[in-house]
């Protein structure tokens, strides 16, 4: 272990330079940090600030030029355009229907694994539930179109029932989402159902309390945060999605592919868009904060 | 919670329908892979491992793997780097403007990554290009590296937390000095966060779409192939291919996470 500093000289170098960073925390600090903040601060923010002042300029309609010139149209167009309001309100409306979906499907999922399942297999469900997650996005919607596709699994199963598959287009997009994001609703609530104790649930029943009434009463109230954690995910990663809607939405148009098709053309008008769901998530995060529920991410 | 045994039965069919959604999806995709038709309809009409050996040999699906390969690496590389960085100077220094740093790192991921793909691609083009560098290869790391350092920061801060200061400052008594303490105290303790830290960056980079518009023209990563592909009925068997290999190369990452996660139980109890 003393090999590694070969000379007395170069030994005592080391350790001045070491005293010295010890004696100036200060110092340290800044090395620490001067790096990553170069990166973040201003490469990072430093484009998104750029972008959003970008949102003010126009675009040349002949040229497709950027036109660096004040003005507020972009967000007046956002807001009197009836395509755009729908495209909002839509967008919006998948976010939340993912939400709600996912809420519904991962709850008997999670109860299953924190509460009946037995013990020893816990551990295992839930890497069962952890390993969709490192399978690849991209690959997880392809499945999707694969099973929505004409005469694909949906069809043949929906088949004897005289039914068909819905096809690609809006339903088939929350359907999707809902199937890529639902990993992220049913970890914090099998975690939160988890770590209830089984005497409040005991004393519920004592108390005369039949099933019904002690989930209304004592389990969904302490579960709701879980919920309202999940739910961060499963709204944000929705409504700034616009790959899904590309591969199995057909015509949909959600805000992210409406950014997605102004880029080339329209560059002003697509960072104008993409103010929306930044505001909007930042508005949601604000609401689900008085809840309580980050602390529990 | 006494349940009756309906509702615990019900619950086991809920649950199992549950799982059965999670698993039906990639399932198809790993028999697709063997479909001998080009159109997705069910049930083949047979199996054939013909289009396994047709992929094998398609320059575009392993050039595109390669480029994801090298982005994935460089992405790593520099998360780990700028995280770790971080993570030091916020968990083991008070200063001002403390909270806002560890938001700042969330802030890649938490903003719609279409918004910090524009972004980054509008600043490219305009700071980049006079200067004659062109989008490429650099930019789809830079890109990455981008959302990657907040999954090495969460791992390593967290550690730093559980792991206090003062075996640090008892080796400095024993007359280490900072760095021999950081090589042989600190950098131990910290060596598994980092190893998670950076597997996550990589499964996180290899796997981007949504912000690869950093990349220039001429260069693919898997993705974007896959993406470009996907719609091409001629492409078909081959996406078939990529896909069902990609759902076979994510238990590697399952698997060295519970690794781990072994591993991490056991360090953290010192």
């Amino acid at each position: 272990m003393t090999t590694d500093l070969p000379t007395a000289a170069g030994r005592g170098t080391v350790r001045r330079l070491a005293g010295a960073l010890h004696r100036r925390p200060r110092l340290r600090l800044a090395l620490l940090l001067t790096a990553p903040l170069l990166w973040l601060a201003v490469l990072y923010l430093g484009s998104l600030a750029v972008l959003f002042v970008s949102a003010f300029w126009t675009t040349d309609s002949f040229t497709s030029q950027v036109v660096k010139v004040w003005s507020t149209d972009n967000f007046h167009a956002l807001f009197t355009t009836p395509v755009f309001r729908q495209v909002v309100l839509r967008s919006v409306g998948v976010a939340l229907a993912v939400t709600a979906l996912c809420a519904v499907i991962a709850f008997p999922v999670a109860f299953y694994t924190a509460r009946v399942a037995r013990p020893k297999w816990r551990p295992l469900l839930v890497v069962a539930i952890l390993t969709p997650l490192w399978a690849s996005y991209l690959v997880k919607v392809y499945a999707w179109r694969l099973i929505l596709s004409e005469g694909g699994l949906a069809d043949w199963m929906l088949a004897p029932f005289g039914l068909s598959g819905p096809g690609y287009g809006l339903p088939a997009t929350v359907l999707t989402l809902t199937y890529l994001w639902l990993p992220y609703m049913i970890l914090p609530i099998h975690t939160a159902l988890e770590q209830l104790p089984a005497s409040l649930l005991d004393a519920s029943a004592d108390l005369g309390a039949r099933p019904g009434r002690t989930f209304r009463s004592v389990v969904l109230p302490m579960v709701l945060p879980s919920v309202a954690a999940g739910s961060v995910f499963t709204f944000s990663l929705s409504l700034g999605d616009y790959i899904t809607v590309q591969i199995v939405g057909g015509k949909t148009q959600l805000i992210g592919n409406l950014v997605y098709s102004n880029i080339e053309l329209n560059l002003p008008m697509a960072a104008a868009l993409g103010t929306v769901p930044v505001v909007v998530i930042v508005l949601y995060l604000l609401a689900i904060r008085r809840t309580g529920a980050l602390n529990s991410l | 919670m006494h349940l009756s045994r309906t509702a615990r039965t019900a619950l086991r069919i809920g649950a199992g329908l549950g799982f059965a959604v999670i698993y039906v999806p990639l399932l198809l995709v790993l028999v697709n892979s063997l479909n001998p038709d080009r159109t997705a309809s069910w049930p083949p009409p047979g199996l054939t491992v013909r289009w396994w050996s047709v992929a094998a040999h398609n320059s575009g699906a392993r050039d595109a793997l390669w480029v994801s390969v090298k982005a994935g690496l460089g992405a790593t590389a520099v998360a780990l780097v700028l995280g770790t960085l971080i993570a030091f100077a916020v968990a083991r220094h008070r200063f001002f403007g403390r909270d806002t740093v560890s938001f700042i790192v969330v802030l890649p991921i938490a903003l719609p990554g279409i918004v910090t793909g524009i972004a980054l691609n509008s600043a490219f083009s305009t700071v980049l290009e006079p200067l004659g560098v062109g989008l490429g290869l650099f930019t789809v790391i830079v890109g990455h590296a981008t959302f990657c350092i907040v999954v090495v920061f969460n791992n390593v801060v967290a550690r730093l937390r559980r792991t206090a200061g003062s075996y640090e400052e008892a080796a400095m008594d024993l007359g280490a000095t900072s760095f021999r303490a950081f090589v042989d105290i600190t950098f131990p303790l910290v060596r598994s966060a980092l190893l998670a830290g950076g597997l996550l960056a990589f499964a996180l980079s290899f796997d981007e779409i949504v912000t690869t518009f950093t990349a220039g023209p001429g260069i693919e990563t898997l993705p974007i192939w896959i993406f470009g592909n996907m719609t091409r009925p001629q492409q078909a068997p081959v996406v078939n291919v990529v896909a069902a290999v990609l759902v076979l190369l994510s238990v590697i990452p399952i698997y060295l996470a519970q690794r781990l996660s072994a591993d991490t139980a056991t360090s953290s109890r010192v």
